[in-house]
C-alpha cells in the first residue's frame, strides 16, 4: 500500500484529504505544519507528499525545498495544494522542485483523479 | 502502479461529516484573528502579526470554499485580500480596517453559526462589509471616516498605488497614455452578481474609466465593456476582490498604445509561464510542471536532471517561507487530540460508577477480620486509592482554562469603551487557572454582565477621572485562583464604587427593610434583592443592580456564590466562588424513615432540634416555623415525597434551613446522616423530569438517594 504524507494545518481540511485518500485504498500520515512533515517524512516510507502552501512554521513550497535537498526525497511527487494558481506561485513551485499544484477548493474525486496520475 | 486502490473508491463524498470539525476550527481561527487585531499596534505591526491574521482569513476561506458554505468564503476572501495587501506593506493598518476586520469577524461567525444550526432562511446580507473592505483595500478611506491614513511612505508601488484624493485608481504604467477599448468576461460564476459587485467596484473608483453591459451568451458570465488607462494586470487585481482571476478574461477591442502585448488571450495565461507547465486541463485546477521530479512521464532521471536549470529561477520566487518561529498553535495542536464531550462524559459517568463500586465493596469489608483477609483488605485499599486518582484524572480531562472566557472580554471593553467615551485598560489574571466546561459555558454570561457593568458605570469618563486625580484610563482586572475545593473568580475595578447612602435610600423607597446600622457586606447584598434594578438605579446609585439578581440566581444554580466589596470613590470588586466541577458535590444526607435526600451544602443554613411551640399552623394546613424572631415556612419531606411510614413511632423532629434566591425555609426531617461528596447523576436524562429534585447519587450501600432542588422547594413554599 502506498503512503502519502498529507500535510495542513487546518485540521478539517486534513480529515478531508486524509478520508477520501484512505477511501481510495493509500495509507496517509498527517502532519500539522511543513516542520511536522518533515520530521514524519524521515519515520515513514512516503511514497507522494500532499502539501498546503500557507501554513505557519514553514509553508508548502519551504518544504519541498527542504524534501529535495535529501536524496531520498529528490524523486517522489509532491504536490502543494494552493488557493491561487498565480504565476508567482507556479514560479516558486517550480523553482522549490514541485511536482504539480492543485487548487483549493477541490472536488475529493479530482484530488484522487490527480494522485493517480503522479503516484508510482 | 495503482493497484492497490479501488477504482472509483469515494466516487461519492458526503462532507458533511467534516462539517462539525470545520466549525469548530473556523470558530478558533475567528476567536484567534480577533485576539490578534486587538492586540496589533498599527504603528509598528510586524510582519509575523500580520501573517498570522491573514493565515486565519485564509484557513477559513479554504475550508468554508471546499464544504460549500459560500457566503463566508466570500466574505473571508474579501478579508484575506486586504490582509493580503497588509502583510505585503502595501498598505498601512488603519483603525478603520481593524474595525471592518472585527465586524466582518462577528458577521462569518454568525454565518458559520447559521450553517451549524441548518437555517435555511436567507442569510443576512454582507455587502455593506464586503464593500467596505474593497475600499479600504484599494486604498480608500471610507467618506466617514477622518481620512488619518496615508500610503506609507517607503511602499514599493505594486499595482494600486495609493493617493488621498484620486485613491486606487490602478495606476497605469507611467507614458502609457490613452485610454484603451477593452471587452471583459467574467466567468463562469456561481452567483451571477459578483459580476454586478465588480461593475458597481469599477464605478466607485474616481478616474479609473467607464464600463457598461454587453449582451453574454452564457447565462453563467456577463461581459462588460471597459474605456480605462489601467492595464491589466492592474484590473484583474482589482476584480480579484470579487473573482477569481482565471475566472476574468480581457480582450482588447481598439488597442490603445499599449494593449498589443495583452490583446486577445486569457491574461492569466502569461507566456513566460507557458513553457513551464507541461500538463493540466484547461481550468487550471491543477497542473503539473514540465521536467519537475516526480510528474508523470518524465522518469527519475529525467526529473533529477531538469532540478538544475530549474533552480536558476529561485531569484524570481518570492520570499515566501516563512520558516521563522515555531507556530505556538501547530505545536499545540501536535499534542493534543480533540474528542467529542459526551465521550468524555460516559468516561466521567463510568468512573463514577466505579467509585460507587469501590465504596460498596469497602463498606462491605467494613467486619472482615483484617488478619484472616489481610491480601483482601490491602487489595482494596490499593483499589481505593487507585479510584480516586483515576477519578481525578478524568475530572481534569474535562477543566479548560479560564482564558477560554476571558479571551472575550477584551473585545466587548474595546467596543464598550468606544461607545461611552471611556478609557479602559483590562488586566487579567490567572487565565491557565482550569475549571469544569460545564461551568465555563454557564458562568459566560454572568460575568460578562459583570464585566459590562464595570466599564460602563463603574469606571468614570476620562474627564471625571483626571478631576478625581485618578489616571485617565480606568483599569477592570479580571482574575481566576483555586482557593480549597473551589475557583474564585474576581471582577475589579477602580471606578467611583458603590454609594452606601444611595442604595439605603434607594431601598427605603421600596419599602424593604434596613437601617443605618446595617454592615457595608449587607448594603452591598441589597443590590441582588429582585426588583432592586430598574433604569433609575442604574444612573442613581453608581449604576450596579442592572440584573444583579439575574446574576446571583445564575450562579447560584451552579452552587456558587457572590460576594461584593467596595469602597466609595476608589472602585468595586465582585467575587465570584464556584465549585469545580458540576458533576461532583459536596451534599448533606438527611433521612426521613428509611429515605436517604441530600441537600446541597452550599444551599444549607443551619439544623436545629425543633421546639413544637415554635410552630404554628396556618391557612390550608401549612405551618410556619419561627426561629430567632423570623418567621418561614415549614416543609416536611414526609408530605412532598409521601414517604411511607414502616415504624409509625418515628416521626420528623429536626429542621434544616436552607436558603435559596435570598428567601429560606424549613425543612423537617428524621435525623441528619452527614456530610459526604456525592456523584452527581441527571435524572432527567436517566428517568424524567422529577418536580423538587435536581438530580440522583448512589450511595456507598447501592442505594439511590435524591438530591433536592432548593430553588424549586423554596419557590413552592412561597407560592
Amino acid at each position: 500500500m502506498q503512503s502519502i504524507l498529507a500535510v495542513d494545518d487546518s485540521p478539517s481540511m486534513r480529515k478531508m484529504v486524509s478520508f477520501t485518500l484512505a477511501g481510495a485504498g493509500y495509507h496517509v500520515v498527517e502532519a500539522v505544519d511543513g516542520q511536522d512533515a518533515l520530521e514524519k517524512a524521515q519515520t515513514h516510507n512516503i511514497d507522494l507528499v500532499l502539501a498546503d502552501q500557507n501554513m505557519p512554521r514553514l509553508d508548502g513550497i519551504g518544504l519541498t525545498r527542504k524534501l529535495r535537498e535529501d536524496p531520498k526525497f529528490k524523486t517522489i511527487p509532491i504536490l502543494i495544494l494552493t488557493t491561487e494558481s498565480s504565476d508567482q506561485m507556479k514560479q516558486a513551485g517550480k523553482a522549490a522542485g514541485a511536482t504539480g499544484w492543485l487548487v483549493k477548493p477541490f472536488d475529493p474525486n479530482r484530488l484522487i483523479e490527480v494522485i493517480k496520475k503522479v503516484i508510482r | 502502479m495503482g493497484e492497490t486502490f479501488q477504482e472509483g473508491a469515494g466516487a461519492d463524498f458526503d462532507l458533511s461529516q467534516f462539517y462539525q470539525i470545520f466549525f469548530e476550527e473556523a470558530g478558533e481561527n475567528l476567536d484567534q484573528m480577533e485576539h490578534m487585531l486587538l492586540d496589533l499596534d498599527l504603528e509598528k505591526a510586524d510582519d509575523e502579526e500580520l501573517n498570522g491574521i491573514f493565515r486565519c482569513a485564509h484557513s477559513i476561506k479554504g475550508g468554508a470554499a471546499t464544504f460549500g458554505f459560500s457566503d463566508v468564503a466570500e466574505l473571508t476572501h474579501q478579508m484575506e485580500s486586504l490582509l493580503d495587501r497588509l502583510r505585503r506593506h502595501e498598505l498601512q493598518p488603519i483603525p478603520q480596517m481593524v474595525d471592518v476586520l472585527l465586524e466582518s469577524a462577528d458577521a462569518s461567525r454568525s454565518l458559520l453559526a447559521r450553517h451549524q444550526a441548518g437555517a435555511q432562511d436567507e442569510p443576512p446580507s454582507t455587502a455593506h462589509l464586503v464593500k467596505r473592505i474593497s475600499e479600504l483595500a484599494a486604498g480608500m478611506v471610507p467618506a466617514q471616516d477622518a481620512p488619518v491614513m496615508a500610503p506609507k511612505p517607503q511602499s514599493p508601488p505594486p499595482s494600486a498605488t495609493i493617493a488621498q484624493a484620486a485613491p486606487a485608481a490602478p495606476s497605469a504604467p507611467a507614458g502609457a497614455a490613452g485610454p484603451r477599448r477593452l471587452q471583459v468576461r467574467i466567468g463562469p460564476l456561481d452567483r451571477i452578481e459578483q459580476a454586478d459587485a465588480i461593475k458597481e467596484l469599477f464605478r466607485d473608483i474616481p478616474g479609473l474609466g467607464s464600463i457598461s453591459d454587453l449582451p453574454s451568451d452564457d447565462a453563467a458570465a456577463r461581459l462588460f465593456a471597459v474605456e480605462t488607462s489601467s492595464t491589466d494586470s492592474d484590473l484583474l487585481d482589482l476584480f480579484a476582490f470579487h473573482v477569481a482571476k482565471e475566472q476574468v478574461q480581457i480582450t482588447a477591442v481598439s488597442a490603445g498604445p499599449d494593449a498589443s502585448s495583452s490583446a486577445s488571450k486569457p491574461v492569466h495565461d502569461d507566456l513566460r509561464l507557458d513553457s513551464e507547465v507541461a500538463t493540466g486541463p484547461a481550468d487550471e485546477a491543477y497542473g503539473f510542471f514540465k521536467n519537475a521530479p516526480g510528474s508523470p512521464g518524465g522518469d527519475a532521471a529525467h526529473a533529477i536532471q531538469a532540478i538544475e536549470p530549474a533552480s536558476a529561477v529561485t531569484r524570481i520566487a518570492p520570499k515566501a517561507a516563512t520558516e521563522a518561529k515555531a507556530g505556538s498553535q501547530a505545536q499545540m495542536e501536535s499534542t493534543t487530540i480533540r474528542v467529542a464531550v459526551n465521550k468524555v462524559d460516559q468516561l466521567i459517568n463510568l468512573v463514577g460508577e466505579l467509585v460507587i463500586t469501590q465504596a460498596m465493596l469497602a463498606q462491605n469489608s467494613l467486619g472482615l477480620d483484617s488478619a484472616e483477609h489481610q491480601q483482601l483488605l490491602a487489595g482494596l485499599a490499593d483499589l481505593d486509592r487507585n479510584t480516586r486518582d483515576l477519578q481525578e484524572s478524568v475530572m481534569s480531562i474535562r477543566m479548560i482554562p479560564m482564558s477560554i472566557v476571558f479571551s472575550r472580554f477584551p473585545r466587548m471593553l474595546r467596543d464598550l469603551a468606544n461607545k461611552l467615551g471611556k478609557k479602559v485598560d483590562l488586566v487579567t489574571l490567572g487565565e491557565a487557572t482550569e475549571l469544569d466546561k460545564g461551568l465555563v459555558e454557564k458562568i459566560t454570561d454572568p460575568l460578562t454582565h459583570l464585566v459590562r457593568n464595570s466599564g460602563d458605570h463603574g469606571i468614570e469618563m476620562p474627564a471625571e477621572r483626571l478631576a478625581k486625580g485618578k489616571p485617565e484610563h480606568g483599569t477592570i482586572t479580571l482574575s481566576a485562583s483555586h482557593q480549597g475545593g473551589s475557583i474564585v473568580i474576581e471582577v475589579k475595578d477602580d471606578g467611583k464604587g458603590l454609594s452606601r447612602e444611595k442604595i439605603l435610600s434607594k431601598a427605603r423607597e421600596r419599602g424593604m427593610d434596613v437601617s443605618d446600622q446595617m454592615s457595608d457586606a449587607d448594603v452591598w447584598q441589597l443590590i441582588f434583592a429582585p426588583g432592586f434594578s430598574t433604569a433609575e438605579v442604574v444612573t442613581d446609585v453608581s449604576g450596579r443592580g442592572v440584573g444583579m439578581d439575574v446574576v446571583k440566581r445564575n450562579i447560584a444554580a451552579l452552587n456558587g456564590t457572590v460576594e461584593i466589596d467596595s469602597s466609595e470613590g476608589f472602585g468595586t470588586k465582585v467575587s465570584v466562588r464556584l465549585p469545580l466541577t458540576l458533576a461532583i458535590m459536596d451534599g448533606m444526607s438527611v433521612g426521613v424513615d428509611e429515605e436517604v435526600y441530600i441537600l446541597p451544602l452550599s444551599s444549607v443554613v443551619e439544623s436545629f432540634q425543633v421546639n413544637p411551640d415554635d410552630v404554628n399552623t396556618v391557612a390550608q394546613g401549612s405551618q410556619l416555623v419561627k426561629v430567632r424572631d423570623e418567621y418561614m415556612p415549614v416543609i416536611a419531606l414526609e408530605r412532598i415525597f409521601q414517604v411511607p411510614r414502616l415504624d409509625p413511632q418515628k416521626s420528623s423532629t429536626i429542621m434544616v434551613v436552607v436558603e435559596a434566591d435570598g428567601n429560606r425555609v424549613a425543612l423537617l426531617v428524621d435525623e441528619l446522616l452527614g456530610q459526604h461528596q456525592v456523584v452527581v447523576k441527571n435524572l432527567e436524562s436517566n428517568y424524567r423530569k422529577v418536580p423538587n429534585v435536581s438530580g440522583a447519587t448512589i450511595l456507598g450501600d447501592g442505594r439511590v438517594a435524591l438530591i433536592l432542588d432548593i430553588g424549586g422547594l423554596v419557590r413552592r413554599a412561597r407560592h
